[in-house]
């Protein structure tokens, strides 16, 4: 996209097509869904952080009433090593396989050891507790100092670090080290006029989706299986369990319910594997639902990480070096975000000499999943407070500071492929002017600024647009809808066709209806799934010219598309009357057949997401309460296709992100035993604890998309955490580090200050 | 010929360098020259790292042409949520 276009439906805030089906509660969740004969089926879960399995004896749990089935890992094929590719942006097949049920060791409080299909839900817990597992307990190894320790007990024995220079000689917890850097290190820091060296910690966190998971997986004599689950790939869903089990990928078909929320964590598998095998033993369907107490021992999280951050500034606030050393937890498999998390960490600013280290350490605890810009937040969380901070000492304004230093366009990304048109230096300069930063704070009330950043990925998606026999558009995708995205597709098909946007449906379909889309994540769907209902849309249109051409006697460059028909071009001397979409589908059949458009692609040219988020706190210096008063948040969306749902994302992720900043933890006992596995004591924000979330949508156009789309899904949870830290340490008076800003953390740092 | 930047942690692999000159009109040549002079790196950037050309990440590189002056990034690969 180069030029400014005139949209006649893009832009416009229409309802989405789901959603009277899900105010209304007809919508069909994960756990809706049945079967006759349907057994329930629940899971036998470790009750150590950490033990060997000396031994599993099913004997009594098979003999109970209604029991039908049981699976133990001995019932599952041995995985072999492989990347997964294109779901969660990290991981192995093997791990995946070892995490949906244990072999030979549990490697965290939670972890599957058996699994039992009955005729009730109660018959089956009851069977649970009549298996017989002998452990041998290990110590837990719950955090990064003691993961990293010399003599740390070992989560896997065979595990040797990858990314050293040399071979690692000992297996240890360190699964991986990523290093990047550039320049004279020491140079940029004896050039400086001011060192900000700090540790920041983040906690491990959920993503905290409603909907717990679930599924029904049903195994057919002929061995062919069906699985309905909520998730956010169907495909992703397909091929992991596919290997899990050992079975072809085209002897299985997925079916996603609508979803209730996933950021993230809804891109890999738990249940589905074990419904299956349950299943394939029973010879009934299955259907597994998890507790949300399950939710939060056996799914999920986000990393928790460790970074020691050291930056340096001259007197003008130029940055001159810059280093992170940073440390995430990867859960008991590998396969931490501390990837995208280095590449993510000065990514907003120029650096001329820096160093970045990242280290992938296993700990006692859930595998972690992806979450909404996985790895980012906790980046930005330390950069962006060694930015506020450095302001401050400078005396510098603090959108100011972030101008001097800030990315444009053909400058390279420190992590080295050169930016393209990016939004940074206008949301700044939109939040320098909004009236939430230029109006006077209320007395002991600090103000946070901070920064946000992600990539957004494009990966393969597939798209069909069939025009019914009156002109109606149907259009056919695979990507579960998290986030208005059926509307978002009606709207580009829409404006693509030249058609009102009440006249196309878009359907999501399943693993044998739909072509190939990767997972729902990435901040993709609008892009990538976008352009190829974009591209099938187009590809109607070519049709369509072509066959008026024939009709009228000319060629197909003598015809153009315009307002939802074809017409003789401009200074064409055809008699004809332009035919529209209806006119030609009302004859498809006496004009070579149906109209069916389709498109599949692996999308390029995903464009950057940058955001700048403001936030006004007040301290409570008695009980170290934080209220929020005022939250904006500013964001580059390239274009919003539906401004609603933009503004809906930037919202949901300054919620999730205050939350993260402020109460959101996972508190354990010392031998690994998480103590708030519920939404009582693991405490979300609600509405009542909020002010409204202001936003403001910048558009500087993505060249990569058709209609200049950039992904809007992950950008919005990276600077709440900076931005809410900030403001606490302005109202406080005393500079936090560590998250969450819980009352009595913050009461502690009162304390000390 | 493409200048194609070694990724930090995986310099050691290429006797320190930074940047390498390598010939190579599509990916698969561009990777065949690179196996040829450093075995080791080229299996770990096919096995750990995302190819990017010219500032775009590029998912599928099997069919990608690279001209002579392309410049080649290998990054650690990006997911997302």
């Amino acid at each position: 996209m180069s030029e400014a276009m005139d949209f006649k439906v893009i832009g416009t805030r229409p309802i989405r097509p789901d959603g009277v089906d899900k105010v209304t509660g007809r919508a069909s969740f994960g756990a809706d869904f049945s079967l006759p004969g349907m057994l329930e089926g629940a899971v036998l879960r470790s009750p150590h952080a950490h033990a060997r399995i000396k031994s599993i004896n099913t004997d009594k749990a098979l003999a109970a009433p209604g029991v039908k089935a049981v699976v133990t890992g001995a019932d599952f094929p041995q995985v072999a090593a492989g990347a997964i590719e294109g779901g969660e942006g990290g991981g192995d097949f093997a791990d995946l396989a070892g995490n949906v049920i244990a072999r030979g060791k549990v490697r965290y409080h939670g972890h599957a050891v058996a699994a039992v299909a009955a005729q009730s839900r109660a018959q089956a817990l009851a069977a649970l507790a009549l298996i017989e597992v002998e452990y041998e307990p290990l110590p837990a190894v719950l955090s990064l100092d003691a993961a990293l320790a010399e003599s740390a007990p070992l989560i896997d024995e065979g595990l040797m670090t990858s990314g050293l220079p040399e071979p690692a000689a000992a297996p240890s917890n360190l699964a991986s080290v990523i290093e990047m850097g550039n320049g004279d290190l020491e140079a940029g820091f004896a050039e400086a006029a001011l060192i900000i060296e700090r540790r920041y910690q983040t906690p491990t966190v959920h993503q905290g989706y409603i909907e717990p998971h679930a599924c029904v997986g049903r195994w057919g004599q002929d061995d062919q299986a069906m699985l309905w689950c909520c998730t956010q790939g169907a495909f992703d869903v397909r091929s992991m369990t596919a290997k899990v089990l050992g079975q072809p990928v085209g002897s299985l078909k997925v079916i996603p319910s609508e979803i209730g929320g996933g950021f993230g964590g809804k891109t890999t598998v738990y249940l589905e594997p074990l419904a299956l095998q349950l299943s394939k033993k029973s010879g009934r369907p299955v259907r597994m639902v998890m507790t949300r107490e399950e939710v939060f021992r056996a799914t999920g999280p986000a990393s928790a990480a460790t970074i020691d951050l050291r930056m340096g500034f001259s007197s003008d606030g130029k940055i001159t070096a810059a280093e992170a050393i940073m440390a995430y937890e990867a859960g008991a498999f590998p396969g931490s975000p501390v990837g995208p998390g280095t590449m993510c960490v000065f990514a907003p600013y120029r650096i001329a000499n820096f160093r970045i280290k990242g280290m992938d350490v296993l700990v006692n605890k859930p595998k972690a999943a992806a979450y909404r810009a996985p790895g980012a937040p906790q980046a930005l969380f330390a950069t962006e407070s060694a930015m506020d901070e450095a302001a401050q000492k400078l005396g510098i304004d603090p959108i100011e500071l972030r101008l001097r230093n800030a990315v444009e366009e053909g400058d390279s990304a420190i992590y080295g492929p050169k930016f393209g048109p990016i939004g940074l230096r206008a949301c700044l300069e939109a939040a320098a002017a909004h009236p939430h930063y230029t109006k006077a704070k209320d007395a002991g009330v600090g103000r946070g600024v901070a920064v946000g950043f992600w990539f957004n990925v494009g990966l393969q998606s597939s798209a069909e647009v069939h025009i019914n026999e009156d002109g109606t558009v149907t259009v056919i995708e695979g990507n579960p809808d998290i986030g208005g995205s059926r509307a978002s597709m009606a709207l580009m098909a829409a404006e693509t066709l030249g058609v009102p946007y009440e006249s196309v449906r878009v359907v999501v379909a399943d693993t044998e209806t739909a072509g190939f889309s990767n997972v729902t994540g990435g901040s993709r769907v609008t892009f990538a799934t976008g352009m190829a209902v974009v591209e099938a849309s187009k590809d109607i249109i070519a049709q369509c010219c072509s066959r008026a051409a024939s009709l009228w006697s000319t060629d197909e460059d003598m015809v153009e598309w315009r307002d939802g028909a074809v017409h003789p071009r401009p200074g064409v001397n055809v008699e004809a009357t332009p035919l529209s979409l209806k006119d030609l589908a009302g004859q498809a059949g006496r004009m070579g057949g149906p109209l069916l458009g389709k498109a599949s692609l692996n999308a390029r040219g995903a464009g950057p997401g940058f955001s700048v988020n403001l936030c006004d706190a007040l301290v409570d210096q008695e009980t170290g309460q934080v209220q929020v008063k005022a939250f904006t948040a500013i964001q580059d969306a390239g274009k919003a296709i539906h401004p609603s749902y933009v503004e809906g994302q930037l919202q949901g992720g300054a919620v999730q992100g205050i939350g993260w900043a402020l109460n959101e933890e996972y508190v354990y006992s010392p031998d690994g035993i998480m103590e708030n596995a519920g939404f009582l004591d693991y405490r979300i924000p609600v509405a009542s604890d909020l002010p409204m979330i202001e936003t403001q949508i910048i558009e500087v156009p993505n060249p990569g998309h058709p209609y200049g789309v950039r992904g809007v899904g992950e950008t919005p949870i990276v600077a709440p955490l900076a931005a809410v830290a900030n403001a606490v340490s302005a109202s406080a008076g005393v500079r936090m580090t560590e998250l969450p800003l819980s009352p009595p953390r913050v009461l502690e740092a009162l304390d000390q200050a | 010929m493409a200048k194609v930047h070694v990724p930090f942690d995986l310099r050691h692999l290429a006797e320190g360098a930074a940047v390498l000159e390598v010939q190579g009109a599509c990916y698969r040549s561009l990777m065949a020259a690179l196996q040829g002079r450093y075995p080791a790196l080229e299996a770990a950037l096919a096995r750990d790292k995302a190819f990017v050309l010219d500032g775009e990440i590029i998912d599928t590189p099997l069919l990608e042409a690279v001209a002579p002056d392309s410049e080649v990034h290998f990054l650690p690969r990006i997911g997302g949520g």
